[in-house]
Order: C-alpha cells, then structure tokens, then sequence
C-alpha cells in the first residue's frame, strides 16, 4: 500500500499536522534571528522543540499506522528522547551564556550569590 | 520480585522502547525486550541509583493532562511574541523562584516541565538555598509567574515524589 | 487525489522546514557570540530531523526513522558537548 492508496481525509490530516509542524519550527527560526538578546533568542527553538516535533511525529505515527495496518508508533521514541534532551541542552547553554557574561562582567544578568567551589 | 526487578518503571520502559525499535512482535524481539528489561535495573543496582517513589498515580496523570494544556498555550503566546504583536511593551528578564521541593527526581522533571513550555527557560539551581533562577520571554508580573509556577507545578510533584 | 494531496502539501512542510534550516544557518554564521552560534546549530539539527521525518512520510519507507532518531541523538552530544566547551574550556573533566 503507498500513498496513493491512502484514504482523503487521511492525507489531508496528516498534511495539516504536517504543515503545521514545520511552521512552528519555522516560527522559531524566525524568532531566533529576530531577536534581540541571546536570552530571548533561546526561547525560540523551542518552539519546534515541543509541539512543533509532536506534530511532525503524529503526522507520521497516522501515515504509517495506516499504511501498514498496524499500530507501531516507533516515533514515541524521538519524542520521548528529545523531551528529555532539549532542557539539558538549553538549559547547559544558558549557564555557559550566563558564566560568559558573569565572568565579563555583564550589568544585565544578575549576579551569583557566593556558590561554593564546585567541581 | 523486587530482586528480580529493582526498577519497575524503568524496565517497563525499556521493555516497550526495545519492541519499538524492533518495530516488531515476534519470538525475537520479545526476547530482546525481555533480556534489556531484566539486565538493565542491575546495572542501576551496580551504580546505587535510588528508586523513584511515585506517591500517587492520579497526580501524574493531573500533572500531564496540566502540562499538555500549558504547552500548547504557551506555544501560542511565544508564536504571538515572535510574529510581533505587542512588540514594545513587552520586556523578558530574570526572576529568582524560592523552591520548597528538594526531592532530585521533582527537580528534574519540573526542568523539564519548564523548558518544555516555550517562554520560561531554567537557568540555575542553588540546592543550598532552593533558589531557582529563571529567565521568561514575556515577563508581565513576577509575583503572577512564581505564584504560576508554585501553585500549578511544584504543589503537584511534591505531592507525586515527597 | 490523496496522493496529490500529499506530494503537495508534504513538499510544503519540507519547504518550510528549509527555510527554517536556512534561517538558523543565518544565525549561525552572523554569531554575535558563540552561545548564539551553537544554538543555531542545535536549531539546524532539530529541524533537518524533522525534515527527514517528512522525507520519510513522503517517500513511505519506514527506513528514515533510524536516521532521524540518530540525526536527533548526535545533536544532543554534540550541542552539550560545545556547551560544556563554552563553560569550562574543556570537554571532559
């Protein structure tokens, strides 16, 4: 079975999912280079990060659910990691934009209160 | 059956993350599954890691029935923020949130929960004084988000892990 | 009917999804600084997932999983990996 012999309403449901996916990953693109500070540009990508990635991977979940008549949804998988992965990630780059600008001596970012010695 | 299975939740996991990627019932697979399901928890026992406590179920699903709503309406607002609308009044900073929950496997999930809806950002932790730092793209009212960010999040995990 | 419906409308997102990856390489190359640098890349490797997964739904082979899922897993090290870099100078400790 190919696409081809995919029902209507089904096409179009996971076109929809799918076009609405990607723009919300395109908005947060467009929110990365329009803004103006790094702390705000950070915000962005999550955008394609969280629901944006979730609609993408229902859109695929439906078409091969329905293309192999079997319910397997491996794109969990891709979900569940990169739920897991993207706070650390941003999360890590934060802290290291944040030391960068502590150590430089940035007014903008509040200042660290006396941590101890760590590492 | 505790010896057996150390982390319940966890080999249940791994049991359905395998045939996942498998992506297939069969004999085989089901072996595979079973083996990473019951040799994985011992490699946890090996590295002394402590067993999450899940105090009440009904709270978990309260929890991610809460979360699924606040991401699919904080995604709207920060598509809103980036197509321009109220450009000039609005102002993104930092705010200090006093945390009561000291419970790591809490801590963990509420970064996850904060990162994951667009807008707020988790920065730093302080485990000595419980101090969390957070950076929010649309800061209107500081009280309103760690009034927000207490009552909907942290009351919640403190009731599913303390 | 359905299979013009998806030829179109897939070539769409795919479209979308690479002037995303256009728009973060932009971010890339313009810095100001390194964070920005390195979150544009993180940007760049969510997006060409996501990309492959609509390649993958396109083309109807169950084979692009792997790559997506593996694309995903190699933009996680390696944006930690820099990110570590960033604060502490070194990669391990």
């Amino acid at each position: 079975m190919t696409g081809a012999d995919l029902p209507l309403w089904a096409a179009i449901l996971i076109v929809t999912l799918a076009i609405l996916g990607a723009g919300l990953s395109l908005l947060g693109a467009v929110g990365l280079t329009t803004f103006r500070t790094f702390y705000e540009r950070v915000h962005a990508p999550t955008l394609g990060a969280t629901l944006g990635m979730v609609l993408v991977l229902i859109a695929s979940t439906v078409f091969f659910t329905i293309i192999d008549g079997r319910f397997m949804p491996r794109e969990i998988l891709i979900g569940l990691f990169l739920t897991v992965t993207t706070p650390v990630t941003l999360t890590l780059l934060a802290r290291a934009a944040i030391f960068r600008d502590r150590t430089e001596g940035k007014k903008k970012v509040p200042a660290t209160k006396e941590k101890s010695a760590q590492s | 059956m505790r010896a057996v299975f150390p982390h319940p939740i966890l080999s249940l996991g791994l049991f359905a993350a395998s045939l996942l990627m498998s992506a297939s019932v069969a004999p085989p697979s089901l072996a595979l599954a079973a083996l990473a399901a019951v040799l994985a928890p011992q490699v946890m026992r090996v590295l002394s890691v402590d067993r999450v406590r899940i105090r009440s179920p009904k709270a978990v699903l309260q929890l991610a029935a809460v979360v699924a709503v606040d991401v699919i309406r904080s995604n709207w607002e920060v598509a809103w923020v980036i197509l321009g609308r109220r450009r000039h009044e609005r102002k993104a900073g930092f705010i200090h949130i006093p945390l009561q929950m000291r419970d790591r496997h809490g801590l963990a999930v509420l970064a996850i929960i904060i990162t994951s809806t667009p807008g707020t950002l988790w920065v730093e932790y302080e485990a000595a004084t419980g101090q969390l730092l957070l950076h929010v793209l649309d800061l209107v009212d500081e009280d309103e988000w760690i009034e927000l960010i207490k009552t909907r999040y942290e009351r919640r995990l403190m009731e599913i892990f303390e | 009917m359905s299979a013009l419906v998806l030829a179109w409308g897939l070539g769409l997102a795919q479209l979308m999804l690479v002037a995303a990856m256009g728009l973060t390489a932009w971010r890339i190359a313009r810095g100001p600084r390194a964070q920005d640098r390195i979150l544009g890349m993180d940007a760049l490797y969510l997006n060409a997932m996501l990309l492959i997964v609509v390649f993958g739904i396109r083309t109807g082979s169950p084979l692009y999983f792997e790559a997506a899922l593996i694309i995903g897993m190699l933009g996680f090290a390696a944006t930690v990996a820099l990110a570590k870099f960033l604060m502490r100078g070194e990669v391990i400790e």
